[in-house]
């Protein structure tokens, strides 16, 4: 049993997905809790797979018991460890407070496909982040996605528009990495990670290894909504149901910067990317971009839901920053931010899950000091949320800018260190604006006149919803307190040799 | 120049289809019409793979004599074909699900014309 733990979340996950439907036929009611149970499963497996791993170097799991270049085989790396624990901790959290919001949300006929379609998303990301073929890896690849288009579809009335052109472009990246296989597999007659990287260096730079790399890079780009490559994002964030949203802002784009860091770092090597062929310094000046644009996007929305996606573009940034940067400091802001970000977003669109099951909307430009008072403990995630994405000092959003400012030190280019510390202003511009509206702004309206001075009615959501939201919300400070013990004991461990 | 283009004529009619396929997704204004193209792009990279695993003077992938040493030249290369039959499961996987978004659509809106989508969307009541 234990052998097999490496596939384990995996198999529990893509089981449980296929059996939800056939469950939902004769009770419904044990939908729900079979899902939250495989999801819990999981997490405590990945958990359990990332301890060994740290502690006795990695498991290669051979399926079928085929050897390597043949078969397929599956990696648990500490990078692929690290990322597996994160994705199944936070997809835990946010499946709990899923559920009252799929209850308001969705009609009951719709539930058991609602939760069978989120798990088999979880195992196409598990899967992606777990093997080490990179065929199986498109598979992987298209199921997360075409679970996603239909977890988007169900949303509000303009969702299926978005769930449409999220799958055009979708397509378009998944074939692009699938023609970089291609070209990969016709040049170095193998699809299997390790062993692709041991034919790479005899090949050199010959024009069908680059054509690869960039083809896969696109592919990945579009699936993390890299900067020229985000244009799916805002409206498939913003019509998605509410539940839908807080499942993949946090760990739906972290998976292409998963792909690009393995790629990068794991196959092609850092001297390939970034002397023979410098696609690592597109990367991050792309990635500056993002950032600024991001941030400024943000700063122009009214919709809750819709400045968090234009910040998870910016955020995005700072990922491939760190990856294009492409030294020790700048990988490990990387795969720090993959960590914090996901923490950051998914309290943050808890939060906007709160406010749209209470308020009925997530309108900026509506917010009065009234909502604080309503819900004071949701509010209190959401500064604390804010914060962490500003990068103020406890919380995590300060020590993922940190380590990438010294990765920009380290390689001398000081434009990118301007870019980190006017992005951390132009955050805290369209953050501080809506602080400032719920903790200052005086209620207006009809609200004041009937009761001037007693403060508004406790509307604070129920324990299920409030309990993920204040525990993510903790766990951002948290995590920035103890970011030394991750850093020194889990990161540096990711590091791919040669650092 | 002339051997390097008619050399590989198979590839650069893959690469028309790719365009033909881009352009249908990205550019065309009916969504049935660019699922046509996804579907078109799908093909091209499932030809891509199939062609590279052709060779001259080579057959099926079932050894001719069970004994003996095998000439692995003397068989096309099967995993390729392998490859493909999942990622046309895929690609059939990805129409029904755009099929059925656009069903959403047109019972919604009523069109399935870009800009006519673009403005009803405009219309809707936030």
């Amino acid at each position: 049993m234990l052998n097999n733990a490496p596939v384990l979340p995996l198999l529990i996950l893509l089981g449980t997905g296929i059996l939800i439907p056939l469950v939902a036929v004769k009770l419904r009611r044990l939908v729900y809790p079979l899902a939250l149970t495989a999801v819990l499963a999981a997490a405590g497996i990945s958990v359990y797979n990332a301890v060994n791993v740290i502690h006795s170097g990695p498991v290669y799991y051979k399926f079928g018991g085929w050897f390597s270049p043949i078969g397929i085989e599956y990696v648990l790396d500490p990078l692929s460890a690290f990322i597996t624990a994160v994705i199944n901790g936070i997809a835990f959290l946010v499946l709990i407070h899923a559920y009252k919001l799929v209850d308001s949300e969705l009609p009951a006929h719709k539930h058991p496909p609602y939760y069978a379609l989120a798990l088999l998303m979880l195992c196409g990301y598990n899967g992606i982040v777990l093997t080490g073929d990179f065929f199986n890896l498109y598979v992987f690849l298209e199921i997360s996605s075409l679970a996603l288009y239909g977890l988007i579809a169900v949303g509000d009335r303009k969702s299926p528009i978005a769930a449409f052109r999220y799958l055009i472009i979708g397509t378009v990246g998944g074939c692009f990495y699938l023609l970089g296989t291609g070209f990969l597999y016709m040049s170095t007659g193998s699809l299997n990670m390790a062993d692709v990287k041991a034919i790479l260096p005899i090949l050199g730079t010959q024009p069908v290894v680059i054509a690869s790399l960039v083809l896969m890079v696109i592919g990945f780009g579009i699936k993390m909504a890299l900067f020229p490559l985000h244009g799916w994002l805002p409206d498939a964030y913003t019509y998605a149901p509410s539940a839908t949203s807080s499942l993949m802002a946090p760990i739906g784009i972290k998976i292409g910067a998963y792909g690009l860091i393995r790629i990068f770092f794991f196959v092609f090597g850092i001297r390939f990317v970034t002397q023979l062929f410098p696609l690592a310094t597109v990367i991050a000046w792309l990635s500056v971009a993002a950032i600024i644009y991001g941030s400024l996007m943000a700063i122009a929305q009214d919709e809750l839901k819709r400045m968090l996606a234009y910040s998870s573009i910016s955020q995005i940034g700072y990922i491939g920053l760190g990856i294009g940067l492409a030294n020790a400091y700048g990988i490990l802001g990387a795969v720090l931010h993959i960590l914090n970000h996901g923490l950051m977003k998914a309290c943050l669109f808890l939060v906007a899950g709160n406010l749209r099951t209470r308020l009925g909307h997530t309108y900026i430009s509506r917010w009065d000091d009234s909502v604080r008072q309503k819900m004071p403990w949701t509010m209190a995630a959401f500064v604390v949320g804010a914060m962490a994405m500003i990068g103020i000092p406890p919380t995590v959003g300060f020590f993922s800018k940190w380590y990438l400012a010294l990765a920009s030190v380290a390689s001398k280019n000081w434009i990118f260190l301007a870019v980190i510390l006017l992005s951390s202003l132009l955050n805290a511009v369209y953050f501080f604006r809506i602080i400032e509206r719920v903790y200052m702004k005086p209620i207006s309206g009809s609200a004041r006149k009937k009761q001037p001075e007693a403060a508004a009615e406790r509307q604070e959501v129920c324990g299920s919803m409030l309990v993920p939201t204040l525990v993510l919300g903790g766990a951002l400070l948290l995590v920035g307190l103890l970011n030394v013990v991750i850093v020194k004991g889990i990161l540096t461990k990711i590091l791919p040799p040669g650092f | 120049m002339l051997d390097f283009i008619l050399g590989h004529y198979a590839y650069w009619f893959i690469l028309v289809l790719l365009v033909i396929g881009l352009y249908g997704m990205l550019l065309k204004k009916n969504l049935v019409k660019k699922v046509i193209g996804m579907s078109i792009f799908q093909s091209a990279v499932i030809l891509f793979f199939v062609a590279g695993a052709s060779k001259w003077n080579a057959t099926v992938p079932i050894l001719e004599s069970p004994e003996g040493a095998v000439d692995p030249s003397r068989y096309i290369n099967p995993l390729p074909h392998t490859l493909m039959l999942t990622a046309i499961v895929v690609g059939v996987a990805t129409m029904g699900v755009a099929f059925a978004l656009i069903i959403m659509i047109y019972r919604r809106y009523h069109t399935l014309d870009e800009s006519a989508l673009v403005e009803k969307m405009k219309d809707d009541v936030e």
